[in-house]
């Protein structure tokens, strides 16, 4: 049925309202203006009137303008042929490539039943010794980086992206800067990481109801190749623009808004898409490493504070580093006692020495004396900082565990470490063994 | 029975419905949208003319203008008999496991399930005779659930006095069969079933009265039970900003607390929480009764993903199961996380009504809503004289952590304690990480009033002492006061925090508790004479190695009874050294 809708009587933002009969809600149209078609999603429906979110924005659009339905919801196109390209928020190739419309699904699609759902435990190496080591991601997990404008936030991501251990890897991006957008394409090629990977890309120059179905676009990507048996990372970056097109949306369909401004419904929103994170029994899984950027490094703000609710467990990004304070990965547990047997005890240990450096390094600056212990604490800091938490390392987990027994035995005796002796015997570095014990 | 009430859908705006009607609705009356080959649940929240606004139990896409709606003439209600122990539902009471089974990996929009099983077969024994006088809530016979006798009741909608006319002799049925016939003043017969139904959104009040709750219920947290106690048939929340803990203290708290029933509620939460739950359970045994966890415990399930409107109807049909259990003279231990959850389903569908919003947001009603689901809670005297009870403990998730938003004050009004999360604790890995220093209860402890008084005192003086000494250094500090600080760490060390790893310091019973309290007591009433702090910082140290071991040592152990020893002649050593 090719029926064409002319009335266009209102245009409020990027929402349109059209009349027309038989429209099905969260149906997709098609809008045909001077400038071009653009898609449209309907909204809300009320009598004859048809709520349109434009995907291309309404700028331009004349009420003469002609509407087509097209009967379904908002689709994407799946599967291996995927691989190596890159689309725009509305799923529209951005690369030189084709148009595609093979293996065809419904975005945002019904919820996992909780009693289908497994215990996680494979771990996702990333070769990043504060995730790997302190706090390791684990296949199913959801887990969103918490950082302030200005950090490496998409460095780190995009060297996750090229480092880490799966079998696809799906970048949605958000409101991106078009230099950062560049920064990961370039990155993904030059390690020859683009043919397993798929983009959608949505930058601050396109229209904001893109960026809304980025992680959607994402998720119903990834939830197909996860039921095919692959293991699957969604990258998303930044969230917090996710969530300010929400908020933009919001205000103009003239939903009463809750904190500063953003929807009521900011929380469901936000688990929707982080909830698609699942370790599906007997085929793959999808992993949800995401970025949110805290308004003025404000962790109460409600987009950090829904998020964290929902996700399980969070990494700071400060001064360039992933901060071995506050972040957490909640699932470790289900897999750091499997890799080696001193993998908790490094991890437990280095951090209180480290919490101990960090309370020396402020007893300092209040100009206390600094005791021998002090100063060994002080060399192990800085060691720490140097060796283990710069973004720039690049090792697997068993090597950045044995770093970690150097760097002790560097600045400490065994005794002073705390260690259990049986483990101390079995990893203290070797060639000075004798020499410490004898001190 | 004339044609089903019928209605056209007029507006579609997320999840709520506008629908047009031509005869009586109800309020809070159930319909069905009948989309294509489905058959949407939703519900009637608000009634404006010739329109009625519904909330849609699914997500609303494909819906369109025209679409027939049928009106049931019921409120959104629980089956309640035998069979719901074990069980997994979501917030409109379908079993999960069943419809995994149907649809798979998903959830399927429109794809109801009978709440149990209609096959399964139980073995009834009537307690009734033919001529017996009965009322709504008496028991008619009873059938073995798990290790339960799950009786089978009047109808708790019934009215007035009944006679039994009729009752099926032992046997086996199933929930489809009426095992009795009771006849009214008016003879009109009614059938008695294994099962029957009631709308959740209201109390069970079939009982004789309601008591004052006093009895405590033994939680096995030592913080909790010896500080800040709950009662059966009382209230508590815990608030607390994420990662804080609030949902492992739930787990353990609903592995170990000495009720009978545990129903967990996990409304707008992570799945991946509620996955361990389900998980491990089975595999885990109670220690009171032998059988897995997971028997006495009822978890309905509606994860933050899943549609927002069956979140809000969630805890009103966890709280009907929970009283269901009550009238079968239990004690039970609602478990709902998280509340604010659940107030921000509220939330939304008040802003779909465009109602005029109160505080953040929340609709104005949030108040009465929470205190009314509180009220559930309560010890009760059934009409066989026997007393049982519902307890509800909910975690309420502040937005950032600030306790002074809408959700946490509208809870603080009306539960009987408050155990205060705090990050800073849980971050310096303090477990429980509750803040003695916010938290409060109104009901009794297990532990001497005076001890108790000495063990809040204490730590009041600890935190003091920390805070004048975060100025004035260590230094500054009297040896008086230096060693109060030191017990107040030693106290919580020792005694408030918990090894959740260890199988035996994860849970402390009643007797343990009250006996180790009392030997704290005497440390905390002590003057240990030391000579400079440098000792005193030593002591304790040693004294806390010391109750290490004692806590992991199972009660009434050799090695309890040793550590206890070495405790002892530890302390006689040190008053000795002044």
């Amino acid at each position: 049925m090719q029926k064409f809708y002319t009335h266009i009587s209102q245009i409020t933002g990027d929402v349109i309202v059209v009349e027309a009969d038989g429209v099905g809600n969260t149906e997709l149209a098609e809008v045909i203006t001077r400038q071009g078609t653009s898609l449209a999603q309907v909204i809300r429906l009320d009598g004859k009137k048809v709520y349109l979110q434009v995907f291309a924005g309404s700028r331009g659009i004349s009420t003469g303008d002609k509407v087509r339905f097209l009967g379904h919801p908002m689709r994407i196109s799946t599967g291996a042929l995927l691989l190596g390209r890159i689309f725009n928020g509305s799923g529209r190739p951005l690369d030189n490539g084709p148009d595609l419309a093979e293996n065809l699904v419904d975005i945002g699609g019904p919820s996992m039943n909780p009693v289908k759902r497994v215990i996680p435990n494979r771990m996702i190496r990333t070769g990043i010794p504060m995730i790997d080591v302190f706090n390791s991601l684990v296949e199913s997990q959801k887990l969103p980086i918490f950082s302030v404008a200005g950090e490496p936030y998409n460095e780190l991501l995009a060297r996750i992206a090229i480092q880490v251990e799966v079998d696809i890897i799906i970048l949605g991006g958000m409101g991106m800067k078009h230099d950062d957008y560049l920064l990961f394409r370039d990155t993904l090629e030059e390690h020859s990481a683009l043919s397993r990977s798929i983009v959608f890309m949505h930058t601050a120059a396109d229209p904001v109801v893109e960026c809304l179905l980025v992680p959607d676009l994402c998720l119903a990507v990834a939830e197909n190749f996860a039921l095919e048996g692959k293991r699957v990372l969604v990258l998303l970056t930044d969230m917090s623009n996710f969530c300010d097109a929400l908020r933009e949306m919001a205000i103009t369909m003239q939903q009463i808004p809750s904190n500063r401004g953003y929807p009521g419904d900011l929380y469901s929103q936000l688990a929707a898409r982080y909830e698609k994170a699942v370790d599906f029994e007997s085929a793959g899984s999808i992993t949800i490493l995401s970025v949110t950027t805290m308004p003025g490094d404000d962790v109460t703000h409600p987009i950090p504070d829904n998020t964290g609710y929902i996700t399980e467990g969070q990494f700071y990004l400060k001064n360039g580093a992933i901060e071995p304070f506050g972040s957490l990965s909640r699932l470790k547990q289900q897999v750091n006692g499997m890799t080696r047997d001193d993998h908790r005890m490094i991890m437990d240990r280095m951090i209180q020495l480290y919490a101990d450096y960090r309370e020396t390094q402020e007893k300092q600056a209040m100009g206390f004396q600094m005791s021998a212990w002090d100063v060994k604490l002080l060399k192990y800091g800085k060691l720490f900082e140097d060796k283990m938490m710069s973004l720039l390392v690049n090792i697997p987990l068993e090597n950045a565990l044995d770093l970690g027994w150097e760097i002790l035995h560097e600045c400490f005796s065994p005794e002073e470490t705390g260690i259990r002796k049986s483990m101390i015997e079995k990893y203290w570095p070797h060639m000075y063994e004798r020499k410490t014990y004898a001190r | 029975m004339t044609a089903p009430r019928t209605g056209q859908i007029t507006k579609v705006s997320g999840n709520m419905v506008t629908v047009r009607f031509d005869s009586a609705v109800m309020q809070n009356e159930v319909a069905y949208i009948l989309h294509e080959k489905e058959r949407l649940k939703s519900e009637i929240i608000r009634v404006h003319g010739n329109l009625a606004e519904m909330q849609v139990y699914e997500t609303t896409g494909g819906l369109k203008i025209g679409e027939a709606v049928e009106f049931t003439g019921e409120l959104l209600s629980a089956e309640l008999g035998p069979g719901m122990l074990g069980q997994i539902f979501d917030g409109l009471q379908n079993p999960l496991p069943e419809i995994a089974e149907e649809c798979g990996f998903f959830l399927q929009r429109g794809v109801y399930k009978r709440a149990l099983s209609e096959s399964r077969t139980w073995d009834f024994t009537p307690l009734v005779q033919p001529g017996d006088r009965v009322r709504a809530g008496d028991k008619i016979g009873y059938v073995v659930e798990n290790i339960f006798r799950h009786y089978c009741m009047v109808p708790f909608p019934l009215r007035g006095n009944f006679e039994v006319v009729s009752v099926e002799p032992a046997g086996t049925f199933t929930i489809r069969e009426a095992v009795a016939r009771i006849r009214d003043a008016d003879n009109r017969i009614v059938p008695v079933y294994l099962t029957q139904n009631w709308p959740v959104k209201i109390p069970i009040r079939a009982y004789a009265e309601k008591l004052k709750p006093g009895e405590p219920l033994v939680t096995r947290m030592r913080l909790i039970d010896s500080l800040f106690p709950v009662a059966r048939g009382g209230t508590y929340c815990i608030p607390g900003p994420f990662g804080a803990g609030k949902t492992v203290l739930q787990q353990l708290i609903s592995r170990h607390s000495e009720v009978d029933v545990v129903v967990i509620a996990a409304c707008g939460e992570r799945a991946g929480e509620v996955v361990e739950t389900l998980k491990t359970f089975p595999a885990i045994r109670d220690p009171r009764t032998g059988r897995p966890l997971s028997d006495r415990t009822v978890i309905i399930c509606n994860t933050s993903s899943m549609p927002v409107a069956a979140r809000e109807s969630s805890v009103y049909t966890a709280v009907t199961i929970a009283e269901y259990y009550r009238q079968q003279g239990l004690h039970v231990l609602l478990l709902a996380d998280s509340t604010s959850r659940w107030a921000q389903a509220m939330r939304e569908m008040s802003g779909r009504l465009e109602e005029i919003p109160g505080e953040e947001a929340f609709p104005a009603y949030l108040e009465s809503r929470i205190a009314s689901f509180y009220e559930r809670a309560g010890m009760v005297r059934l009409y066989d004289g026997s007393t049982a009870s519902v307890t509800i403990g909910g975690t309420v998730s502040p937005a950032g952590g600030n306790f002074d938003e809408p959700v946490t004050q509208a809870t603080l009004k009306v539960v009987g304690a408050f155990h205060g999360l705090s990050r800073s604790l849980s971050d310096a890995r303090r477990y429980p990480a509750i803040d003695p220093l916010i938290s409060w209860s109104k009901y009794p402890s297990i532990i001497p009033g005076i001890q108790k008084e000495r063990g809040h005192a204490i730590l009041r003086k600890g935190f003091d002492v920390a805070q004048m000494m975060k100025v004035v250094g260590e230094e500054g500090t009297a040896l008086a006061d230096y060693v109060d600080y030191l017990k107040a760490e030693f106290f919580d060390f020792v005694y408030l925090q918990q090894n959740a790893f260890d199988p035996v310091d994860e849970a402390t019973i009643k007797e343990r508790q009250i006996y180790v309290f009392d030997v704290i007591f005497r440390i905390l009433e002590s003057e240990l004479p030391f000579r400079d702090k440098d000792a005193a910082r030593h002591g304790f140290q040693q004294l806390r190695q010391l109750f290490k071991g004692w806590n992991s040592a199972p009660w009434k152990s050799k090695e309890f009874e040793t550590a206890e020893n070495e405790i002892r002649v530890f302390l006689l050593e040190q008053s000795g050294t002044g």
